[in-house]
């Protein structure tokens, strides 16, 4: 085919309607490429200032104390925040997937779309008011404790599991559902061997983003469990304990500079955390999801 | 008792091993379902019950203990407490009404610069991105929300909040100063902080709703505007947009709900102090940060009570907001099982960031 002697060429409202469409175009790849660069931005600068004052020490090694300490590290605030999100998984968990159970294969639809509302009414409620209600609950009465902290954190997770593990719930084929029950096999047990088996990678990687978002809230923590030191060797969850979100709060507030790069320094490990434990979560919930779906 | 529990044990099990050997008389289906089988599914739908009622009432108990807690402040101020602009934990004499301002303002500027962005990136995400690119900067927009607030507070203080003060301010200030919003003295800490921080924290979590709701779009009724001679523009405005506002008006409230209630970046941020003013560049409060703020004690107990106030009437304004956004989602509710997906999914994003 030879090349045609004339170009068309757009003139007029022709031309004009494209270039307003080139123009939007334009808009909505700066709008994107600018969220990547904020992203890239807050990243970069807390690798880069966190990095910098991590040692094995910090890993290691209990809270410096004083006004403008040297060394020192924020082990047992790690070891807080496995605490805190532990207990919290531990109670949300089966919590959760009952729930979604209960609403996905047992309810009518009418209680069915009233448990939803209800969670993600839960899901959108501050976080520290939920704070606020652990305190009255529990603090008020008893003193502050990892426990009560857990609590707070294990009702911020309750709906995010029960919503995901209802939607996997969902995409298990109900082909699998129908030939279990056609076998004769009772509902509880083709609940139990047939559907939960095959939606638990959904479940699991419900709950790991579920901890990923839990592990970096700070604020119904401050009521239930701030008095926690990470200066003294403590994992009971009985006793306030500190957790990283925590002490990168209480450094932020500090004028010392040495502070300030312990507070980034303990944001670069919450970050990568949080950061790599909800991408492979994500990655793996698209991967089963796709399996699923097939 | 050892001995006893072992016995119990031993006929248990036996009695177990009776029901399941062969026994000619009974029907077959009685046969093949131990006991186990017949108080399964009574046990599992009472257990799963359980759980599902335990976890709607919390939101209840939520509600109830919340207006119990602030029952002593509402006696001592009534509903002049949303009126008044006093916080004074040396008379004693606490208000609510700056710090509702407060919110409000930070929260509403923050969603009107934050939907535009969202929308546009969700445009270029679902409608022109290369198809290998589209999934990845999707992960890439969705981490921005995964970043936990108290370390985009630390970053708000010490990174962003000297560029506001050196660059933005003064910028700000010489080209708009002549509007009252953008006078006095600069500040790294502040409203402006605050609500820049607030719109990083909900670009994405608008963008990823409003990311899904484009994708449940047919195809066919993108491939018709396009085939009338539409540019992609044309589609959009005259075809998507249309077909998901109700959805995208329900992502606003989404996010709207996540700015109010945030309590860490805002707290880090916000300066912290009572008053009402114009200008952006001055110190403010909001309801969920001044709650934060408060936790090394309060002295008396109509502080803690005012606080509990203060929880409550952020409850109630989040509650509405929410409920709101149910709303809007439940006419789509009713379409295909898909769509329905689409927006759990979204719900799901909501969920991503840490206060």
């Amino acid at each position: 085919m030879s090349e045609p002697a004339f170009t068309l060429k757009a003139t007029g409202r022709l031309r004009r309607r494209q270039l307003v469409n080139q123009a939007m175009g334009a808009l909505a790849l700066a709008a994107a490429l600018l969220a990547v660069a904020v992203l890239a931005i807050v990243v970069i600068s807390v690798a880069r200032r966190g990095a910098g004052s991590l040692n094995l020490d910090f890993f290691t090694q209990s809270q410096a104390q004083g006004f403008n300490p040297k060394g020192g590290g924020v082990l047992f605030a790690i070891v807080g925040t496995f605490v805190l999100v532990g207990i919290a998984s531990l109670i949300a968990l089966p919590l959760g997937v009952l729930t979604a159970i209960y609403i996905s294969e047992l309810a009518t639809p009418r209680l069915a779309r009233i448990g939803r509302m209800a969670l993600d009414i839960t899901n959108g409620i501050p976080t520290i008011v939920i704070g606020i209600f652990v305190f009255t609950v529990l603090v008020a009465a008893h003193g502050q404790s990892a426990f009560a902290g857990s609590l707070a954190l294990s009702i911020i997770m309750l709906p995010i599991i029960a919503r995901s593990t209802e939607e996997v719930l969902l995409l298990v084929p109900p082909a699998q559902r129908e030939a279990s029950l056609a076998l004769g096999v009772s509902r509880w047990r083709t609940t139990v061997q047939v559907v939960i088996p095959s939606a638990m990678g959904g479940i699991l990687t419900g709950t790991t983003l579920a901890i990923a978002r839990v592990a970096g809230e700070t604020a119904p923590l401050l009521f239930l469990t701030s008095l926690g030191v990470a200066s003294h060797a403590d994992a009971n969850p009985f006793h306030p304990l500190s957790s990283l979100t925590l002490v990168i709060f209480e450094y932020s507030e500090q004028a010392s500079p040495d502070y300030q790069s312990k507070a980034w320094a303990a944001a670069f490990i919450l970050m990568c955390f949080v950061l790599f434990t909800s991408l492979t979560a994500k990655l793996a919930l698209a991967r089963y999801r796709k399996k699923l779906e097939g | 008792m050892a001995p006893r529990l072992v016995w119990l044990v031993v006929t248990v099990s036996h009695a177990h091993e009776g029901r399941r050997a062969p026994d000619e008389d009974r029907p077959v289906l009685e046969k093949t379902r131990g006991w186990l089988d017949r108080i399964g599914d009574p046990a599992l739908k009472v257990i799963t019950f359980s759980a599902a009622a335990l976890s709607v009432t919390i939101l209840g108990l939520i509600t109830y203990e919340l207006i119990t807690g602030a029952r002593l402040a509402f006696h001592s101020f009534g509903l002049g407490f949303l009126t008044s602009q006093t916080w004074d934990a040396i008379h004693n004499q606490f208000g609510a009404l700056s710090l509702i301002v407060g919110t409000f303002v930070t929260s509403v500027l923050a969603i009107v610069i934050a939907t535009p962005l969202a929308v546009a990136i969700a445009l270029f995400l679902t409608e022109l991105a290369p198809k290998h690119v589209r999934s990845l900067l999707g992960a890439l927009v969705e981490m921005l929300a995964a970043i936990p607030s108290v370390i985009l507070g630390l970053w708000g203080i010490l990174v962003l909040g000297p560029f506001i003060q050196n660059q933005l301010e003064p910028f700000l200030g010489s080209t708009l100063g002549f509007l009252p919003f953008f006078r006095g003295p600069h500040s790294g800490t502040g409203l402006l902080t605050a609500i820049l921080v607030l719109t990083i924290m909900i670009v994405p979590i608008v963008a990823s709703v409003t990311r899904e709701l484009f994708t449940t779009v047919p195809s066919e009724l993108r491939e018709g505007a396009l085939a009338l001679g539409a540019t992609r523009w044309e589609m959009v405005r005259g075809v998507l947009l249309p077909a998901t506002r109700p959805g995208i008006l329900a992502a606003v409230a989404l996010g709207f709900g996540r700015a109010i209630g945030e309590a860490m970046a805002v707290l880090m941020v916000i300066g912290g102090t009572i008053g009402i003013h114009l200008s952006l560049f001055g110190h403010s409060d909001t309801l969920a940060a001044r709650i934060a703020g408060q936790y090394q004690g309060s002295s008396t107990n109509l502080q803690t009570s005012s606080l509990v106030y203060l929880a409550t009437i952020l409850l109630v304004i989040s509650l509405v907001v929410n409920i709101g956004a149910q709303l809007l989602i439940k006419p789509i509710d009713r379409r295909p099982r898909r769509r329905r997906i689409a927006l759990d999914r979204a719900f799901e994003a909501q969920g991503l960031s840490a206060d």
